[in-house]
């Protein structure tokens, strides 16, 4: 199976979801550039994190007009996986792939730090290996990462477990002390409704080895490869 | 074709947490600025561009706004009219 990790100017995690990739599960992983107009036949793509256009306007607001996501979109739209990966994950939001917005920080810092967050759904190809409520560790380091949608809609996420992960504390409470940004429902990770595109602001592509604190997030990517050879 | 200035507001929406407002707020108040009661930070955008008149300058940046230059989610937009350039 092939993944491709789009590289916008201004990404700085596409290297380790590379590297993720060929660690965990021994795949071919390729950087796609932002201006290419096609997926060079990946099953599988990476939206990386970084500071895509430097967070210009909005964080991901000019970066989802990059030639290649229409592509994208298109693979999204046949079903195929896709993950966004903190700034990935607002470039998916601002692409409308996934519902709502990522906004500052509600204690307006640049948050660099581990968070447990729990899994709500396991409905998704990138949590297929998942048992519902099992709490992961794993780095974020994001200035705007706090999880906002209309009551309408959240009512929606809500309603039809679009929720896929939640900011919990160690005994895995979604209490506010663990809503480290402030986010909605301590919400940290949506998916769309046929749960093939996935976005979260923790780092999983950071979470692969013991020596950096975890190896937690080695099951989204095991979860994919699962999910799409099933 | 004629040349228009358009300027545009975008700003939080209101009911939204706004900590970068609160903040500026709060710093106000430290400075003895106490009546203030809210604070709102949004960005100002010039755009410059070609139209048949104004009310078109003024359509094809609403367009932009829609698109592009807020967020439908968080931001609302507000533009003051186009003025020839």
């Amino acid at each position: 199976m092939k993944f491709g990790i789009v590289s916008f100017p201004g990404s700085n995690c596409d290297d380790d979801a590379v590297f993720a990739v060929a660690e965990t599960l021994g795949e071919p992983a390729v950087k796609l550039w932002h201006k290419d107009h096609d997926l060079q036949g990946c099953d599988v793509i990476i939206l990386p994190g970084g500071f895509s256009y430097g967070d210009y306007l909005r964080a991901g607001a000019i970066a989802r007009f990059s030639p290649i996501m229409r592509e994208v979109a298109a693979h999204a739209q046949r079903g195929a996986p896709v993950i966004g990966i903190c700034n990935g994950f607002q470039i998916a939001c601002e692409a409308g792939l996934l519902p709502g917005a990522l906004m500052r920080n509600a204690g307006l810092q640049f948050l660099s730090m581990p968070v447990t967050i729990r899994v709500e759904a396991t409905g998704t190809q990138w949590t297929s290996l998942c048992h519902e409520g099992q709490c992961l560790t794993m780095p974020i380091a994001h200035g705007e990462g706090r999880y906002t949608v209309d009551a309408a809609t959240l009512e929606r996420v809500e309603g039809d477990g679009l929720v896929v992960f939640r900011y919990v504390d160690a005994s895995g409470e979604a209490t506010e002390a663990a809503n480290v940004n402030g986010s909605l429902d301590n919400i940290a990770g949506v998916r769309n409704a046929a749960g093939n595109v996935v976005g979260l602001m923790p780092h999983p592509e950071r979470a692969l080895d013991a020596l950096l604190g975890s190896t937690d997030g080695r099951v989204l990517f095991e979860s994919v490869l699962a999910a799409v050879h099933a | 074709m004629k040349h228009f200035r358009v300027n545009v507001h975008i700003v939080p929406r209101k009911g939204l947490l706004d900590p970068q407002g609160k903040a500026v707020a709060d710093a106000l108040h430290t400075l003895g600025f106490g009546a203030v009661r809210d604070v709102h930070v949004g960005r100002y955008i010039v755009i410059e561009t070609a139209a048949a008149d104004a009310a078109a300058a003024e359509a094809a940046v609403r367009e932009m706004c829609a698109r592009l230059l807020a967020n439908p989610v968080t931001e609302d937009f507000d533009i003051a009219g186009a003025i020839p350039a």
